[in-house]
């Protein structure tokens, strides 16, 4: 079975569909056209090269990551679409939002053109890039938005740039909404945060690191829900970090305000209290926070209230963490273990596998428009086939992402992706 | 983690880097060493020859004439060699390049660093990447630790009073922007000194100073009673454009320790400061001046605890790399 | 472990002080230096002894040894303490045991980073075989023969006793 193989038969898988609540040992078939499909396509016109014996393994949707940098265009000497969509592959993610802040700015649809083409020449996830708010992300100027819209943004973003000041914010929101389009917001607001590289709390204050307050957080998502509501946008709440921030989400979409939120999956594992050796892989913004606020991210994503998990993946060339802590580049990367990071919650026993399977998948394909993510007849075969049984260590260096600033090198895991297919075709299997 | 980065496999001083987690026998020894030290400062020749044939590299990625001279006389007393290296902090952004700095000093067969840099954890990070025969001294890296100095504290306070157990001691200023302030702390409460207290308004002190182990006063007169020793910090100008404190004036009315003020304390309490003195702001000249100021103790006592420091860390290794 | 009759410390002692009796340099400006920790024992006792009640001064030649490189610092160094001038001085050097003439060596440089002595005389309680510099005591209150194995200690400061240690 070689690469871009349109495989028409899984056999005999666990096959794991959230969306329709389905978790059951059967076959499933994929048409000629890559779609799912009820019937088994006739005898003997299928060869072997088109089956894959899934006995024993977790047949899934592929994942949906709404947030990793692939780093291409501007940042090639960190990472790029090639290497980066591999190791995208490997994890079963099929589908990648890609933030604005590449160089250029993705402010324009020339620039999505670009990363198109570039694209092309690979085999990759479905690339999704989110529009700048702003021109060139600098909160001044409003991007053209309908055309970014037009040029298949599913939404715009300010990336991590705070946009300070609230008018622009409300004219973002404002401007979008008329044009249908949907707004991810990433709370933090930027006078609190100022030079801050840790959470504002008794670690930093031992260490000497600038905190950024969880008040920091609140104080935008406040903000933004009240902006939220008198433009009527469209919100996507993204990498919350505070236990408040979650309990301000609930309590917004408790109210009827139709928005989501997600959170970085090491966000659900890591805390300020990792970061006391000045590992700078662990710089990452927002900061790695509290216990109790990593306890609140998670029952935040058992209640729903936290409906998508991301890998949030920043490959770095080594010099760029090579450097005192505060004096690095924010980040890590996650590609490589984002999977398995999520998994390790249900084998722990921390949130069922159907709610994490669900915030990788349905969810987040939901947060941007797509219908994919699911198994359910007619939909596209973007599919990811787990082996649940290895265990395994995870180490940088054999990692797939040009990005080794993990935190998670020595880690061991249970479970690894065996084959992924888009639309059908097999583009990733595991020697 | 810090701990064991600079503590060997049997528990002997490899680099200093930070007070915080420093076994009591450990911290005793190096006042100890301190001790008998201060012998080599007071007689004709004021030097000795332990370690004659190592080479020690000061690099000051932040300006400092007074600690980084202590540290140069220090290594001299010892009979080391030393190279002097200021280096601007904005020259050095990209990591690459402090590290380009330190592999070419190690090419010259540097047998120790001693460090100063504006932002905290350069001291670990250059210990956790230099080769494995050199030495790594932190003289200071950003808000987080000024280990040397927190022990020439505590060793002048032990030469005036021993028994730290009986002892309240007030910490009182900047204690936020403070990495001396955060190395006094772990060092009196190793030490199991009695009392702990930092004094300053809420701009100035860390988010969940309490649980470095102090009892927090937010007015100075208060946190001054019963005191045995009182050490007031250095207020940088920059903390009034950066909206910490109104002025100077107001500063100085509510936490400048004055004649009057001292008086709440006990009548033999020690005055400190880590200098240089800013007269007028943190204190009046009448104080800094008067008998119970042992300012410039602390400064000579401060050439004998780099000497202890340098020579327990270079114990033990290799003349050749 | 033995311990040997004929090493008996108060003989040896009064051997001592009789030999540096008399080798004792006529000239007032005279004063006694035992190197920590058994040598400050002996000049304890010698300084009581000997007529004038000399000055006494004592060394620890922990930052002149030549070993720092191997064995590292000595975790209970002592401040040394030089009471006196010594420049133009006749030093009484005293130590417990005079083996391989290293410590000897080490005084010698801290002492003179004190000053300039007249003249150094080393006195010692027992010397024992095994020099490995040229370095020879002036009074010694004993002289013994040992095994490669075995170490002599003293015990003190009052009474002094002698016992020969053999090492495993």
């Amino acid at each position: 079975m070689t690469l871009s193989t349109s495989i028409r038969i899984i056999r005999n898988g666990r096959v794991i569909d959230p969306a329709s609540h389905v978790d059951a040992v059967r076959d499933l078939y994929i048409d000629d056209n890559g779609l799912i499909c009820q019937n088994c396509p006739e005898e003997g016109s299928v060869s072997g090269d088109h089956i894959i014996d899934a006995t024993g393994k977790w047949v899934m949707p592929g994942l949906t990551d709404l947030c990793a940098r692939f780093r291409e265009p501007g940042h090639e000497h960190k990472a790029d679409i090639y290497h980066e969509s591999r190791a995208a592959l490997a994890s079963g993610v099929t589908s990648v939002c890609i933030p604005p802040d590449t160089e250029p700015v993705i402010d324009s649809p020339a620039v999505i053109d670009l990363i198109q083409q570039k694209s092309d020449c690979h085999i990759t996830p479905r690339i999704f890039t989110l529009g700048a708010a702003t021109v060139g992300l600098k909160s001044e100027k409003l991007s053209e938005i309908a055309a970014l819209r037009d040029a298949g943004c599913p939404a715009v973003s300010n990336a991590g740039l705070p946009v300070s000041d609230h008018r622009m914010m409300r004219n973002i929101m404002d401007y979008s909404a008329s044009h249908g389009m949907k707004v991810f917001l990433y709370a933090q607001e930027g006078y609190l945060a100022h030079h801050g590289c840790a959470h504002e709390g008794r670690v930093a204050s031992r260490m000497g690191l600038a905190g950024i307050p969880a008040a920091s957080e609140i104080i935008s998502i406040t903000r933004d829900l009240a902006l939220i509501e008198i433009t009527g946008v469209e919100a996507h709440f993204c990498r919350l970090s505070t236990a408040q921030g979650v309990r301000l989400i609930e309590d917004a979409r408790r109210h009827g305000l139709p928005i989501t939120a997600d959170v970085a999956a090491h966000q659900l594992f890591l805390t300020e209290n990792d970061i006391i050796g000045f590992d700078s892989n662990l710089h990452v913004l927002p900061p790695l926070r509290s216990e109790s606020d990593r306890d609140a991210l998670r029952q935040g994503v058992i209640d729903g209230t936290i409906s998508a998990i991301c890998s949030d993946h920043q490959p770095h060339e080594t010099d760029a963490k090579l450097a005192p802590f505060a004096e690095t580049e924010p980040g890590m990367s996650t590609m490589d273990a984002f999977l398995p990071l999520v998994l390790k919650l249900a084998t722990d026993d921390i949130v069922p596998l159907e709610t994490l399977i669900s915030c990788c998948t349905c969810h987040p394909a939901s947060i941007v428009g797509k219908t994919s993510g699911q198994l359910s007849p007619g939909h596209v075969a973007d599919i990811a086939i787990l082996d649940p049984e290895p265990e395994w260590i995870y180490q940088t260096d054999q990692g797939l992402s040009r990005g080794k600033n993990s935190p998670f090198n020595g880690w061991s895991f249970t479970g690894r992706i065996s084959h992924t297919l888009l639309a059908g075709r097999l583009c990733y299997q595991r020697d | 983690m810090s701990l064991s980065l600079q503590l060997d496999a049997s528990g002997d001083l490899k680099h200093f880097l930070t007070v915080e987690g420093l076994p009591y026998e450990m911290l005793v020894s190096i006042l100890d060493t301190a001790e008998s030290m201060t012998g080599v400062t007071v007689r004709s020749i004021k030097k000795v020859p332990l370690l004659r044939g190592k080479t020690i590299a000061n690099l000051f990625f932040e300006p400092s004439t007074r600690t980084r001279t202590t540290f140069e006389l220090a290594a001299k007393r010892l009979s080391a060699d030393v190279l002097n290296i200021a280096l601007d902090s904005a020259a050095t952004l990209k990591g690459e390049s402090l590290l380009d700095t330190l592999r070419n000093l190690e090419a010259m067969y540097v047998d120790m660093f001693v460090v100063r840099h504006s932002h905290s954890g350069t001291a670990h990070f250059i210990a956790q990447h230099v080769a494995p025969h050199i030495r790594v001294v932190n003289a200071g890296d950003g808000r987080h630790a000024h280990p040397t100095q927190a022990l020439l504290d505590v060793f002048t306070i032990r030469r005036h009073k021993p028994d730290f157990g009986s002892l309240c001691v007030a910490i009182v200023g900047d204690i936020l922007h403070s990495r001396v302030a955060r190395s006094q702390i772990h060092a009196l409460n190793i030490l199991l000194t009695g009392e702990v207290r930092v004094i300053a308004p809420r701009t100035l002190l860390p988010v969940d100073v309490e649980s470095f182990g102090v009892r927090v006063f937010y007015d100075l007169e208060d946190g001054l009673r019963d005191v045995d020793v009182v050490i007031m910090l250095r207020l940088q100008h920059e903390r009034m454009q950066s909206g910490h404190l109104p002025s100077e004036y107001e500063y100085y009315h509510h936490y400048g320790l004055t004649r009057d003020r001292l008086q709440i304390a006990k009548p033999d309490a020690l005055v400190m400061h880590p200098g240089p003195i800013n007269r007028g702001v943190e204190m009046s000249s009448s104080v800094a001046d008067s008998p119970q100021s042992v300012i410039l103790e602390q400064v000579s006592h401060g050439i004998a605890i780099r000497m202890a420091v340098m020579s327990m860390a270079l114990a033990r290794t290799p003349t050749t790399p | 472990m033995t311990a040997s009759p004929e090493y008996c410390a108060s003989a040896a002692l009064e051997n001592l002080i009789r030999s540096v009796t008399d080798r004792l340099p006529c000239c007032p400006d005279s004063a006694i230096i035992g190197i920590h920790t058994g040598g400050v024992w002996v000049a304890e006792h010698l300084q009581q002894q000997l007529p004038g009640r000399l000055p006494l001064g004592t060394l620890d030649i922990s930052f002149y040894r030549d070993d720092f490189s191997h064995v590292g610092l000595h975790p209970e160094v002592r401040p040394s303490r030089i009471p006196f001038d010594i420049d133009g001085r006749h030093i009484i050097l005293v130590d417990d045991v005079l083996y391989t003439g290293r410590t000897v060596r080490a005084a010698l440089s801290e002492i003179f980073d004190y000053g300039r002595p007249a003249s150094v005389l080393l006195a010692v309680l027992i010397q024992r075989d095994g020099r490995q510099l040229p370095v020879t005591a002036d009074c010694a209150g004993d002289t013994v023969k040992l095994q490669d194995n075995e170490q002599i200690k003293l015990s003190g400061p009052s009474p002094l006793s002698l016992e020969v240690v053999r090492l495993p």
